[in-house]
Order: structure tokens, then C-alpha cells, then sequence
């Protein structure tokens, strides 16, 4: 509780304060679970490696880095990190995605927090439904328990059609029963689990089954990656916060006719692109999103 | 009634009633067939010109890998897989210009295989 306390005050102290979003129905009746620490976490995402574009980002190769350094130099270090998919950039070569699978890893081990958690997105994984990316990092879909919250991690990118599947949605129904209504439960998905833009890919093809399990439980909130921006919409009372990417900014949903990076500017390097910590206030169920840059300006 | 009909179809008169009716069918304009070929990364053709309300079947062929045709304007989609004609009838509820994109992840230049569907009144 203390550490959070303070972390919050130094965001207050360095201007560096996020955007509060309370899960749905949170701010209503106190919360029956057992009284916990409020915590944070960071997400990354997107992270690309093995991407090369120099137009798009001449330092393909550093800002995957330049992210573990600067998480690193936080202030306070979170309870875990969270890497939301895309963790390489596809290659129909499966030694290649091993290769850059490999390397990432190796890249991340010198984050200092040692409790990192992967999930995979489509450039991982829809090539060869998981296969490899499960040797790295092991099962895709999962979830855990931390300081009152319930977290789940749901695969929609093995499946190269976009499925989360019969199979992982069982599983997800039985692991919500066990939840109470008005528990804490935070999903992480690389895909929206709605119909963000499907004109651009922006969706999950069966994201309406596992928000529809979802909605009976009253605080939920999901992260999630895939569209190289921030975005935050609700569906009913469920929050979804996408985030930045760590190798090029996409445009806004259906902004311009074609889904195409936005171009490096060598005047603001870096820019669009950072990392994000989520400070829970279990009780309230309320998430304060703060966003990073890669570098300090 | 059942009687009537069986004595009907024993007359031949119902069967010819039928053959009259294919008659009209077939007299009626054949729906426009569109192929389309996909294939690593690329749909061929990449604009497709269709009249608003006029039904066209698209046929979808590709040698490659499995892929997919989506047209989310309108609600539109076929999994497209080797050796095999996929056929979507499609008809057009408004005009203007519109996505379709491959939704099935296929390969290294999957994110750039779309194209687009004009409309026209």
C-alpha cells in the first residue's frame, strides 16, 4: 500500500499524474473481497523485433532496449510487466521467428523486475498456431491472482483466423465461475474483443462470446495491444484500454483509406510510440493509466 | 387435398407447372459471377465495381495457403483454401467505396492484401 501511496504522490509531484478510468460499476458497494495493497503494473506492447523499416523507425533495433532501460529507471518498480503480443515481427520463416523469438527474450531478461508476464500476438504466433512462441514462453492462455485482482490472458492470435476458439472460451467460462460477481478481474488480449474497425483487422472474430462471458461480472477491465495507439472504449460497462506500441504508431481507426505506419519524424523521435503503468486501486476498482515515452525528452 | 395433388401429378399437370416455372427462371439475367484470385499478398483484381441492389456472385480461387475474403460494410466473408471454389453472393445496400481485406492471417505481406469495392447507383 505505502509504495503505491508514494508512487502516486511522485506522479502528482513530477506532473506525471494518469488518467483515472474506473472499471463499470465500481464506486458501489464495498468491495466483499478481503482487504488488499493497491499495486501497479506496467504493459508494453507491440514490440516488434526483427522489424526493419527505416523510414518507419531507423532504430528498429535500439528501442526495444531503450523501453527495458526506461522501465528500469522508473521511480518505483512495478509488482510485474506485462507484454501484451507482437513481441517479433512475423516471418514465414519458422527458424527466423525462433531467432527473433530468442533474442527478445534475451533482450527483456535485463528488465530488473523478474516477474514478466508474454502473451503472443498474430506476428508471433498465427503462422504456426502458437507453436513457437509456446516454446519460449509456454501456454498462451492463462490467468493468475495478484493482490485481489483476477487476471486473465486470453490467445486470440494463434489461431490465424482471429479465433479465440471453442476450446479457450470453455476454459474461460470456467475459470470466471469461479469468480464472484463484483471480484476484480482484469483481462489482457492482444486483439480488441470488439469490433474496434474490422476494415482494418481491428477485431476478434469471436471477441462478442468472451465479452458476453464476461458481462455478468460487474468490475471488469481489458488491456490489450494490436493497434499501435492509445484507444479507450467501453462495451456496456467493460473498459478496454489499448496500448502504444514499441515500433511505429499506427493512424486512428479509419482515419485515412489504408492501415499504414505513421512515418518516423526525425524532429520528435520516438514520438507516439512508450509503455504505460496501470496503478490498481483494488477497492475502488479503479485503474490510473500512466503513459511513458521511450525516452525522456 | 392430398388426393387432388396426387391426381394432379398423376395428370403431369403440376410437373409441367414446374418445368414452365424453370422456364421463367431460366429466362431471368444469370447473376454476374466475379472471380477472384488470391494469393500471396494480393487479391487480383484489387477493385471490384458493383451496381447498388444488383447481385453478383464472387468466386474466390487461390493456389497459395488458406486465406480469407472479408467485406465488413456488409457483413460479408469466405474462407478461401487451396483447390477448392469459394462462391459469396453478395448484394450491394449502398454505394460508395469499401474495404475488403484477407482475415486470415497468411504470411509475411498479410497486413497490405486488401481492396475495395465501388458502388455505384
Amino acid at each position: 500500500m505505502r509504495q503505491s501511496i508514494d508512487r502516486r504522490d511522485f506522479l502528482k509531484l513530477a506532473g506525471l499524474g494518469g488518467v483515472v478510468f474506473a472499471s463499470g460499476l465500481a464506486g458501489g458497494a464495498k468491495f466483499a473481497g478481503a482487504a488488499q495493497d493497491d499495486f501497479y503494473f506496467v504493459q508494453l506492447s507491440d514490440t516488434h523485433w526483427g522489424f526493419n523499416g527505416p523510414v518507419v523507425n531507423p532504430d528498429a533495433g535500439g528501442t526495444l532496449p531503450k523501453a527495458v532501460a526506461a522501465v528500469n529507471s522508473l521511480d518505483f518498480q512495478p509488482d510485474f510487466v506485462v507484454f501484451t503480443g507482437d513481441l517479433t515481427h512475423t516471418t514465414d520463416d519458422p527458424k527466423e521467428r525462433r531467432r527473433r523469438l530468442a533474442e527478445f527474450r534475451d533482450i527483456v531478461k535485463d528488465l530488473k523486475n523478474k516477474n514478466v508476464r508474454f502473451m503472443p500476438g498474430e506476428h508471433d504466433a498465427a503462422l504456426d498456431n502458437g507453436q513457437a512462441w509456446k516454446e519460449f514462453f509456454g501456454a498462451s492462455y492463462y490467468s493468475f491472482d495478484h493482490k485481489g485482482v483476477h487476471f486473465v490472458a486470453i490467445d486470440n492470435v494463434s489461431d490465424p483466423a482471429a479465433r479465440i476458439g471453442e476450446q479457450q472460451l470453455a476454459w474461460l467460462k470456467s475459470d470466471l465461475a469461479k469468480q464472484a460477481a463484483d471480484g476484480r478481474i482484469v483481462v489482457f488480449t492482444h486483439r480488441p474483443l470488439f469490433d474496434l474497425y474490422p476494415q482494418w483487422d481491428w477485431a476478434t472474430r469471436d471477441g462478442a462470446q468472451a465479452i458476453e462471458l464476461l458481462m455478468p461480472h460487474k468490475n471488469v477491465t481489458v488491456f490489450y495491444g494490436h493497434i499501435h495507439q492509445e484507444h479507450h472504449q467501453m462495451t456496456g460497462h467493460i473498459a478496454h484500454h489499448s496500448a502504444k506500441s514499441l515500433i511505429f504508431p499506427l493512424p486512428a481507426p479509419g482515419s485515412q483509406p489504408k492501415r499504414a505506419p505513421i512515418l518516423w519524424d526525425p524532429a520528435q523521435p520516438y514520438k507516439g510510440l512508450g509503455f504505460r503503468g496501470v496503478d490498481a486501486e483494488v477497492q475502488k476498482a479503479e485503474y490510473e493509466i500512466t503513459e511513458y515515452p521511450v525516452k525522456k525528452a | 387435398m392430398k388426393l387432388e395433388r396426387r391426381r394432379l401429378l398423376a395428370a403431369g399437370i403440376v410437373t409441367a407447372a414446374g418445368v414452365a416455372f424453370g422456364a421463367v427462371a431460366l429466362a431471368q439475367p444469370k447473376e454476374k459471377v466475379i472471380r477472384v484470385t488470391a494469393r500471396k499478398w494480393v487479391f487480383l483484381p484489387r477493385e471490384i465495381r458493383l451496381k447498388k441492389g444488383v447481385p453478383v456472385v464472387l468466386e474466390f480461387v487461390t493456389a497459395d495457403v488458406v486465406m480469407g475474403f472479408n467485406a465488413p460494410d456488409f457483413n460479408a466473408r469466405a474462407d478461401i483454401i487451396p483447390g477448392k471454389v469459394s462462391r459469396l453472393r453478395l448484394v450491394p445496400d449502398k454505394t460508395g467505396t469499401f474495404v475488403f481485406l484477407c482475415d486470415i492471417f497468411c504470411g509475411d505481406g498479410h497486413e497490405g492484401m486488401s481492396g475495395q469495392i465501388h458502388v455505384v447507383a
